[in-house]
């Protein structure tokens, strides 16, 4: 009884609050300072798309439309023909941003891993039109991150 | 005499405080409640209907979606009604990895929920020590499927791919020193569930700190005891389920009342609170993200013991792995129609629900034998909740329905579909 009435009167439990709050105003902060360090991404982690290509050269797509054909959002758009060499290609690939959810089913669905969701989070587009990526900036994004995409799938690759 | 009308009042769909889009038309006498009216509709997109245009595989991402902080439960329930339908079996490695990543995002949810629920009523400071819980078990998810939040992971049949052997860590930057830079990367040695290991050792504490600011604090106190009671028979006349339920004193957990996966496996206890308040509930939450780090500390020492397959070999349910595919004719037939075409579920309907970090999370499945659903219905706990905040806040004053949505834990992504 009289135990809890100094209890209420000298206000414990709110100073306890506060040297709680006290103490983690002297500890080491947990910030991260974002553009000049950055938080860890996993290899399996699911950002921008990019078209891969072979080592020689040669793009891998095949146009087979399993990525079309398995989208929940129908954000890709595919259009093929047989090239003068005899082999099938696309004539389009496009992939509209703003509708793709990312959740990664066309590179599961890619037999020839052509088409990956790459660790890159940042970019963005001033219209609308600028996130409906073409063909020719997919494997744009592709040849400039090739290094870093090779070793996220190589890192992945005894998963799946 | 002049006439005195009941002063009616916009709450939301702009308020902060109205976790999301809720818009509450509130009938007022002064600063008391008369009538609650919650309009809802404003985030409905369609997830019943748009299911029913896409393969059972191409619903998955959308279930993330519905209670957009607890994604992997929602996965959890369509997965079970598709594998009920199917009959198949899922490997017991994938169903404990699905126990674990149901529990870690019990506790995301519960970190939320406290976050946000005391913010409304005025603690700034437990905010910000929630999210700096969420973030770590963010990276789990991360490290497991790729996507900090939507993960898509769990897929009829078992989960996407095993839990990963390193961590991603911190790389060098000018902010950071060698030093620092070891710390910070102290806990990301080892594989996943080291991490998750290193996680739950620590939790605890957190949890303490949650309670030191918040359990006995006369601020709090204030604002919750005696606000927003349900007894027990109301509790079960108006259909609530998980906290809120447990909050009034009925002992109901589907994982211990009908135990799906591998639940009836684990070693862990119910809490119900006392007298059906904000108060109790509170508690009740507290208690279960103790007892839903129990959990997952079982779930590692299996998981650490037990290797396998996480996803099952029936190939016409789950794609074979990629060196198959890419090695045999059989096996990439298999993965070209599960792609295109998807797998065929046989006629019939199922039930499948999951103790959801809100209360019971349903999907009722009706299939035709086609490869899309015939119907799809969604069992959201959160709408059952909603739909008493009439009742629970008459009376009330204003600053009180604040902590009765917050106690509710509304989160419109499931209520609206």
């Amino acid at each position: 009884m009289l135990k809890n009435f100094f209890k209420t009167f000298l206000l414990v439990e709110l100073l306890k609050g506060m040297a709680l709050t006290g103490r983690h105003f002297f500890q080491r902060k947990i910030t991260v300072q974002y553009p000049d360090e950055r938080t860890p991404y996993s290899p399996r982690f699911r950002g921008l798309h990019a078209q891969r290509r072979y080592p020689n050269g040669e793009e891998r797509c095949i146009a087979c439309k399993l990525c079309e054909a398995v989208c929940p959002a129908m954000a890709i758009s595919i259009e093929s023909e047989k090239r003068d060499d005899g082999s099938r290609r696309t004539t389009r690939y496009e992939i509209d941003l703003t509708k793709c959810i990312f959740c990664g089913f066309c590179e599961e669905s890619c037999p020839v891993d052509a088409i990956v969701e790459t660790h890159i989070y940042e970019y963005h587009g001033e219209k609308r039109g600028d996130l409906y990526y073409t063909k020719p900036m997919l494997l744009a994004v592709g040849d400039k991150y090739e290094a870093e995409i090779a070793k996220a799938r190589e890192a992945d690759a005894k998963y799946r | 005499m002049a006439e005195i009308r009941n002063f009616t009042l916009n709450f939301g769909p702009q308020h902060p405080a109205a976790h999301g889009v809720l818009r509450l038309v509130l009938e007022m006498d002064g600063e008391v409640i008369v009538r609650a009216d919650p309009h809802i509709g404003l985030l409905h997109r369609g997830t019943e209907k748009l299911a029913e245009y896409k393969t059972f595989i191409q619903s998955v991402p959308y279930m993330d979606r519905l209670d957009y902080v607890s994604m992997m439960c929602n996965e959890h329930a369509y997965c079970m009604a598709i594998e009920k339908l199917l009959g198949i079996d899922v490997p017991l490695r994938a169903q404990y990895i699905r126990v674990m990543f149901d529990e870690i995002t019990r506790i995301l949810n519960h970190l939320m929920w406290i976050g946000a629920h005391a913010l409304d009523i005025g603690a700034m400071t437990v905010f910000l020590y929630a999210f700096r819980e969420r973030e770590d078990l963010m990276d789990c998810y991360e490290a497991v499927s790729g996507a900090r939040m939507h993960a898509a992971y769990y897929r009829p049949g078992g989960v996407y791919r095993d839990l990963p052997d390193s961590m991603p860590q911190y790389e060098f930057s000018k902010i950071k020193n060698a030093r620092e830079l070891a710390k910070l990367n102290e806990n990301r040695q080892g594989s996943l569930l080291d991490f998750i290991e290193d996680f739950t050792n620590r939790f605890p504490t957190c949890v303490d700190e949650y309670e030191t600011l918040l359990t006995d604090n006369r601020i709090w106190k204030q604002r919750t005891v005696g606000i927003g009671v349900v007894t027990p028979e109301r509790a079960l006349a108006l259909g609530f389920s998980g906290p809120m339920v447990r909050g009034s004193g009925i002992a109901w957990d589907l994982r211990k009342k009908q135990p799906y996966e591998v639940y009836d496996r684990m070693d862990f206890d119910i809490p119900v609170g006392v007298n059906g308040d904000c108060y109790d509930r509170y508690l009740v939450r507290i208690e279960e993200m103790r007892q839903s780090n129990r959990i997952i500390k079982q779930c590692i020492q299996w998981l650490r013991a037990n290797q396998g397959p996480v996803i099952t070999d029936n190939h016409k349910v789950a794609p074979p792995k990629r060196v198959d595919m890419k090695s045999n004719m059989e096996e990439l037939i298999h993965h070209f129609k599960l792609f295109t075409e998807g797998m065929h579920v046989p006629e019939g309907e199922a039930y499948s629900a999951v103790e959801h970090p809100k209360g019971e999370f349903g999907i009722y499945l009706v299939s035709d034998g086609a490869n899309k659903p015939y119907r799809l219905k969604i069992r959201a706990p959160g709408y059952a909740h909603l739909a008493a905040m009439d009742e629970m806040a008459k009376g009330h004053m204003l600053a009180d329905v604040v902590a009765i949505i917050g106690t509710q834990d509304i989160v419109f992504g499931e209520i609206d579909r």
